[in-house]
């Protein structure tokens, strides 16, 4: 089973948790003001790397928090986890892989 | 006008185990205990509410992820970095809940009287965690999981809260419709043992 590490509960089991999406997507401030273009790429457009992809977890049968992780999507290996408002770390692909 | 008693009287408490604790068989290495009824409340709350709401509750809320603190007779126990479960067997909410609201009055937070959502089991035995762990996927060595711990997971497919009292003793908290799929699957799981 795939462990995951929560920032606040540690190492924990994959079943506890929800996948999120994409992290560090912003609502734009005034929705109004944008283009469609630009609306429906807040809404649907996303990076979907090949490698290391933040992004957004919940602890939902834990602690219940949102957090992010930065997992690289080739190997499934969640690189690092960090609480939600927090940067994403400064970690480049090369430094991921299998466990 | 009369009123009818049923509008002035409290839900009475579910009891949704009784049946499947009497026909239990006894089991010294995981005994299983249908628990009593308690006065259960969800507290969330911010900084200025939490010492506050620990003290009029009788037990200090804890800071640490995933532990519980005890105190004459009722818990605390850590769900998340702003929610607790505060646990008295045996006693109403409604003076607790009072008495919390009192000491929280104007401070940012909610208060919850959940007693009736959720029904607890014990489990103890030198085989306890053995019998959970048919369930639930976590480390329940003592290093990982050691005494004074609590945290939700899961048992199977239902949520749990999960308590470890004592080396052998842990407790479940699990929401009351649930609680006879985790019961029989704890039966299940301790079929095997003397
Ligand atoms: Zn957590």
């Amino acid at each position: 089973m795939l462990i995951i590490t929560c920032p606040w509960c540690g190492a924990r089991p994959e079943v506890e948790f929800r996948y999120g999406g994409e992290a560090h997507i912003a609502r734009p401030a005034d929705p109004s003001a944008l283009t469609d273009q630009e609306w429906a790429d807040f809404l649907y457009n996303r990076t979907n790397p090949k490698g290391l992809h933040a992004e957004r977890w919940r602890h939902i049968h834990g602690c219940g928090r949102y957090f992010n992780a930065l997992r690289d999507t080739v190997s499934d290996f969640f690189v690092t986890t960090y609480k939600a408002g927090e940067p994403r770390p400064d970690i480049d692909a090369s430094s991921g892989g299998n466990p | 006008m009369v009123e009818s008693p049923s509008m002035t009287l409290p839900l009475a408490p579910a009891r949704p185990l009784t049946a499947l604790a009497a026909a239990s068989r006894d089991v010294a290495a995981a005994r299983l205990v249908a628990l009593g009824d308690a006065a259960r409340l969800v507290f969330r709350g911010r900084e200025a509410a939490i010492g506050p709401a620990g003290e009029a509750f009788g037990v200090a809320l804890p800071r640490e992820s995933c532990r519980f603190n005890a105190a004459g007779g009722r818990f605390a126990f850590w769900l998340g970095p702003d929610e607790w479960l505060l646990l008295a067997p045996g006693a109403e909410a409604a003076p607790i809940f009072a008495a919390i609201e009192a000491a929280t009055s104007g401070l940012p937070h909610s208060l919850v009287d959940v007693s009736a959502r959720s029904v607890g089991i014990e489990i103890a035995g030198e085989r306890a965690a053995f019998v959970l762990n048919q369930g639930n996927p976590l480390d329940l060595s003592l290093d990982a999981f050691p005494v004074g711990m609590c945290t939700r997971t899961v048992f199977h497919k239902a949520e749990i809260v999960l308590v470890r009292h004592a080396p052998d003793v842990f407790h479940i908290d699990v929401w009351r419709s649930f609680a006879p799929y985790v019961w029989e699957l704890l039966e299940d799981a301790r079929r095997e043992l003397a």
